[in-house]
Order: C-alpha cells, then structure tokens, then sequence
C-alpha cells in the first residue's frame, strides 16, 4: 500500500518525533505534581499533546481516498551552498575578521542561483562591503573583528 | 477627553529628532523590503532586532520596527500593481485588480488610490488603537495567572484557526513552538533545559536566530528553485492623480475597508492578509457590478488597500495590552520588548507611558511619511524593481550574519540559523506554515509560569481554570472556535474565504 497524502503523512511523522524526543529529554527532569510542576512537567504535557496531534495528521492520510501529495524535489544545491556559506562565514569570522568573511558569504553564496554572474557579484560585495562597513561598523558600532585578527595584533 | 492628553504625550515622544529619523528609516526599510518580492517584514524586523540593541531608547527601536511593518503594507501594494506579484502576502488580492489597472493604462490612479486608501485607515487605525488600547488594559488588569493561561490557549487556537492552511498541522506547529521555547534555564528550579551542556543554550534559543532561519534563510533556498519571472509593466508612471469619479467610487470601500481591517486586526491571526482578503470580497459581493471585478475595479484595489493597512496596526492592540502577540511579527516585536527589560503586558502603559503613546502616535507620522515616500518617490522604487534577486538574496544573507552575530556578539548564534533554517525548509516543503511556531516558542515560558502559579494557587486543582469566571468565558471561546472549525459546513467557508479571487 502506498501513502497518498505524503505532506500530512510525515508531517504527523514528524510532530510524533518531536513529541517523543521532548518527553525522553524531559525524564531527565523533576516532574513534579500539578501543585508544585517540576521543570519537567510542561514539557512533557505539550510532548504527549504533540504526539496525539502527530497521529491525528498521519491517520487520516492512510485512507485511499486521501487527497494524493508529492514532497517534490529537495533543492540540495541550494541547501548546501546558502547554508554552507552561512557556516563559513561563523566559523572564519572570529579570527578572518568581517571584510574577508563577508567577501566569502556573498561570492559563494550567490554561486547557488542559476544566473550566477561573476561580475554582477563582485560589483554587490564592494557596495555592500562600503555600506555595512560605514553602517554597522561606524555608525551602530557593532562589535566584531574587522581585519584578521593576526594583522591587527 | 483622555485619549487627547495621552496622544498629545505620544506626539511629544515621537517629535523629538531621534525618533522621527528612526520612524523614518523604519518606513524607509519597510517600503523597500515591501517592494521587493522575496523578503517581509518578518525576516527585516528579525535581522534588525538584535542591531536595536545598540540603541539606548527602547521607544526608538519600536518606532522603527513598527515602521518596517506598516511601511511594507504600502510597499507591497506598489510590486502588486506593477509587477503583477504580490510583494506581501498581505497584497495578495490588490494583484487582482491593481494589475489589470495598470494593463490599461492606469497605473498612476492604482497606486495613487493604494496610498490614500492606506492613509486614511492608517489615520483612522491609530485614532481607534489609542482609544481602544486603554480599556482593554484596564481589563487585563483584572486577571489572574488562570486568566492569563487561558487567554493564551484562546489566543494561539484563534491564531491557527484564521491563519491559512490547516488547522490540526498549525495546532502541531505551536505545541513545537511551544517545546522549543523550554529550552533554555527553567525559571522555577534554575534547571537547564534541553541545553545539551551547551552553555549557550543555558540562556535558550534567540528569537531573532529562529525567525532568522524559517522566514529569512529558508525562503531563500525555496526561493532559489524557482525560476525568476518578473516583467514590469510600467517603467514610467504618469498621471498619477484619481479622477473625481474615481474618488467618488472608492470613498465607501475605503471606509468599509478600514473598518474590517481594524475589526479583523485585533482578532488573533489577524492582521493585514486576512483584512486584505475579506475586503476583497465583501466589497465585491455588495458592489452592483461584481462583473467589473478582476477586470481593473478601483474599489478592489482601495478596499483592501485600506484594511490591511488598518489590520496591520490593529494587531499592536493585543500585543500592547495584554502582551499577547497576534501574529508572528507582533511575536517579534514582543521579544524586541523583552531585549531591553520591558515586561509586555497592561502595566507596558502605566510603567512606559510614553513607550506606549508614543510608538501610537508615531504610526500616524509614520504614514504620513509613507504617503510622501511612495507617491512623489515611485520612480525610485520602480527602479528598485529592476534589481534582480539574484543579487538581492546574498546581501539579505550578510544582513542575517550580521545581525544574528550582534543578539551576543556570538558566531554561536549565526551557527544556530542553519538548523533553523533546515527545519523552515522542511516544514515548507510539508506544508506545515512556521507563523504559529513562532507564536508558541515567544508564548512557552509565559505559559509554562502561568499555569504553574495558577495550579500552585489552587493547590494543583485543574478545575480552577473552569470555576473562575473570566477563565472559563476565555476557554469556552476557544472550545467553541474549535468544534466550529472542524465541522464541515464551517471548513468549507473557511477555504472559501482563503480562495477569495472566485
């Protein structure tokens, strides 16, 4: 048998998951009674009402008439490019200082779309380098290295 | 009369140069985002929340992130008339006939109703949030912990139940919202919760990093696997000016519009895209050519031009009154309250008086220097519409970076965007809507020390919330919305409603 409805189906799959993960993280908590709720308490209550809810979802998509959904495609190249060079940028931040780190998010982040063109790309660094330079760094004063750390030091 | 006094202490707040300029800058930001597709408000104001910090005056952040969501009411009106693509969701139905007026040729009279429409109920929104706010304060006053529990159950089912999509999946949504809101050190025993010795965790997640993630990062990566289409209509906008006939047509939507809008405001998930829709068809089923409808009808742009502008600023009633956020920006601006100190609840105007009146009174200056941005200014933004996203979305990714590592001057924080934005993208692609997860993750430990001291008062009897009057008035309203809702009649006119373009 095949599921029709896969949206709902592993929405309500992943609302039980939750819901389980949350009530066996919470048994390492004090439960309590209602008149003195422990830190585990609450926890546990919503954890219990989201599994509920989780097989509320899921059941009814088992039926064979239940509305037929496709998940579609999972855009990997996106996913990995946008998201890799936010964590690129958190981890060279602290030691690269912003003006290296920011160059390296917009580039590589912006080979993602399909349209990617080198020189349109490195016209938007300069002018969003300038602009969050005078911005965030002068004008709110934020707090982070701007330079490599080893040149400033 | 009161209300004149109280406003008169808002003006006086909002006049001095500080926050004007940022009223100013709020609006500024608000147009351009609402312009442009692909980023909201939610994500602005979540990219900015943490940068306000910086600023001394809570007063003045608020100023500006209001801004950034009413001034994206007026934007989004602007890409809906020209580029035939809602540049919010709230704009959706002004696409209708807005870009039909601009395909014969009437551009100008569109986006020139858009305004006004929106300026009067933004005029008029004000004038009822500042004489509605008070009463309703005085009510909350009146409560108790049960109360309080209770108002947020109504609150987060009333939520889900007028928010789009469905409303078992929604409910799931705000339980999760609710769990990922307990990470972090329990008030009560000073146990931290699900922080996995991460001693970041300790303090909880930040609200800024998940809105970050599910409505900034995610939608970019949705964003990316579609094909961009965007062809504007009218590089030029001349005669902008509404004939008198048009003026003489769209008078009564306009009023209809506001007052929906302001009605619709207030109500729990709320807010301008549900006033927008309802307009919409209402004033076509009481127009006498409905025909006319979809085909470039001014009433269809000016009605819901007017509510969602109204709606939008009726939803800072609950959140100023009763602390209880009505839709996922109001969520946002309760945790910018909470950055600096401020509790959100009825005492936010007793204790910050001129918070209060002065945010009020800055919604209307606000508007006024929207009509001024968006009318005369319309080529700039026009040409605005010409920058393709693919050069737009890596600078909403810096702007990200940079404002989730200023919440605590942390890389922990920007490292946190990424399963945020994992878990936007998978819910998306289920269809689950992340709007009521926000609600519940702000909400969860308020909850959570409501109920507790509502059972500790009652020496752990859960009847208490049924024999307390108030309480149980609250409950059964969410009881009663529930039942309706999952019986079918009422199912059925709640997809109508959505459809709204049949």
């Amino acid at each position: 048998m095949s599921i029709r409805d896969r949206k709902d189906f592993w929405s309500g799959v992943m609302f039980v998951l939750f819901g389980i993960l949350f009530v066996v993280w919470s048994r390492e908590y004090q439960f309590g009674t209602s008149q003195r709720m422990g830190p585990g308490y609450f926890p546990t209550v919503l954890g219990i009402l989201l599994i509920a809810l989780g097989i509320l979802v899921a059941l009814p998509t088992i039926r064979a008439n239940a509305p037929k959904t496709e998940i579609g495609n999972i855009g990997w190249r996106g996913l990995l490019i946008v998201l890799g060079s936010v964590a690129l940028y958190a981890y060279l931040l602290p030691w690269l200082g912003f003006v290296i780190s920011m160059v390296l998010l917009v580039v590589i982040s912006a080979t993602a779309s399909n349209e990617f063109r080198l020189k349109e790309t490195l016209i938007s660094v300069v002018v969003l380098g300038v602009a969050s330079y005078f911005v965030f760094v002068k004008g709110l004063s934020l707090q982070f290295p701007v330079w490599p750390v080893f040149l400033t030091n | 009369m009161e209300v004149f006094s109280n406003l008169g202490l808002g003006f006086a707040t909002a006049f001095t140069l500080e926050n004007l300029f940022y009223c100013f800058i709020g609006c500024l930001l608000g147009t351009l985002i609402g312009v442009l597709p692909g980023i909201g408000p939610l994500a602005t104001i979540a990219m900015l929340l943490p940068i306000t910090y910086q600023l001394s005056d809570p007063t003045t952040a608020l100023i500006m992130l209001s801004g950034i969501y009413y001034g994206a009411q007026y934007g989004g009106s602007t890409t809906a008339i020209l580029v035939n693509l809602p540049g919010e969701s709230s704009s959706v139905v002004t696409v209708l006939d807005g870009y039909q007026m601009a395909r014969q040729g009437r551009a100008g009279p569109a986006l020139a109703m858009a305004a006004i429409a929106s300026f009067f109920a933004g005029s008029v929104a004000t004038f009822l949030l500042a004489a509605f706010a008070p009463p309703l304060a005085e009510v909350a006053f009146k409560f108790g912990p049960a109360e309080y529990f209770s108002l947020m159950v109504l609150g987060l089912i009333a939520a889900v139940i007028l928010a789009n999509g469905s409303v078992v999946k929604a409910l799931g949504m705000v339980l999760l919202g609710l769990l990922l809101g307990m990470i972090g050190t329990d008030v009560n025993s000073g146990v931290a919760r699900f922080s996995f010795d991460i001693p970041e965790l300790t303090d909880g997640v930040e609200f800024a990093v998940v809105a970050m993630g599910m409505f900034g990062f995610a939608e970019i990566i949705l964003n990316l696997e579609q094909k961009e289409d965007r062809s504007i209509l009218a590089a030029k906008v001349t005669g902008l000016l509404p004939t008198m006939a048009d003026m003489k047509q769209a008078a009564m939507p306009i009023l209809r519009g506001t007052l929906l809008g302001s009605a619709l405001g207030i109500l729990p998930g709320g807010g301008a895209t549900l006033s927008s829709f309802s307009s919409y068809a209402l004033e076509k089923k009481l127009s006498k050519t409905p025909e006319r409808f979809g085909k470039g009808a001014i009433e269809g742009v000016a009605g819901p031009e007017a509510a969602n502008n109204a709606g939008a600023q009726m939803s800072f009633v609950p959140m100023l009154t009763l602390g209880l956020p009505t839709n996922a920006v109001m969520a946002l601006m309760i945790a910018a309250m909470m950055i600096h100190n401020i509790q959100p609840g009825p005492q936010v105007m007793t204790s910050n008086p001129s918070l209060f009146w002065g945010l009020i009174a800055s919604m209307w200056i606000g508007n006024l220097m929207l009509v001024i941005l968006n009318l005369p200014l319309i080529g700039i933004w026009i040409k605005l519409l010409t920058v393709p996203y693919r050069i737009l979305y890596p600078a909403i990714l810096l702007f990200c970076c940079i404002g989730a590592y200023s919440v605590n001057n942390n890389v922990f924080d920007v490292f946190m965007t990424i399963p945020f934005a994992i878990l936007g993208y998978v819910f998306k692609k289920l269809d689950c809507e992340p709007a009521p997860l926000l609600l519940g993750f702000v909400l969860g430990k308020l909850m959570e020390e409501y109920l507790r001291r509502a059972l500790t008062i009652s020496r752990g009897d859960w009847t208490v919330f049924f024999t307390r009057p108030l309480s149980a008035v609250l409950l059964g309203i969410a009881v009663v919305l529930l039942i309706l809702v999952f019986s079918p009649a009422i199912a059925r006119k709640r997809e109508e409603a959505f459809q709204g373009d049949d």
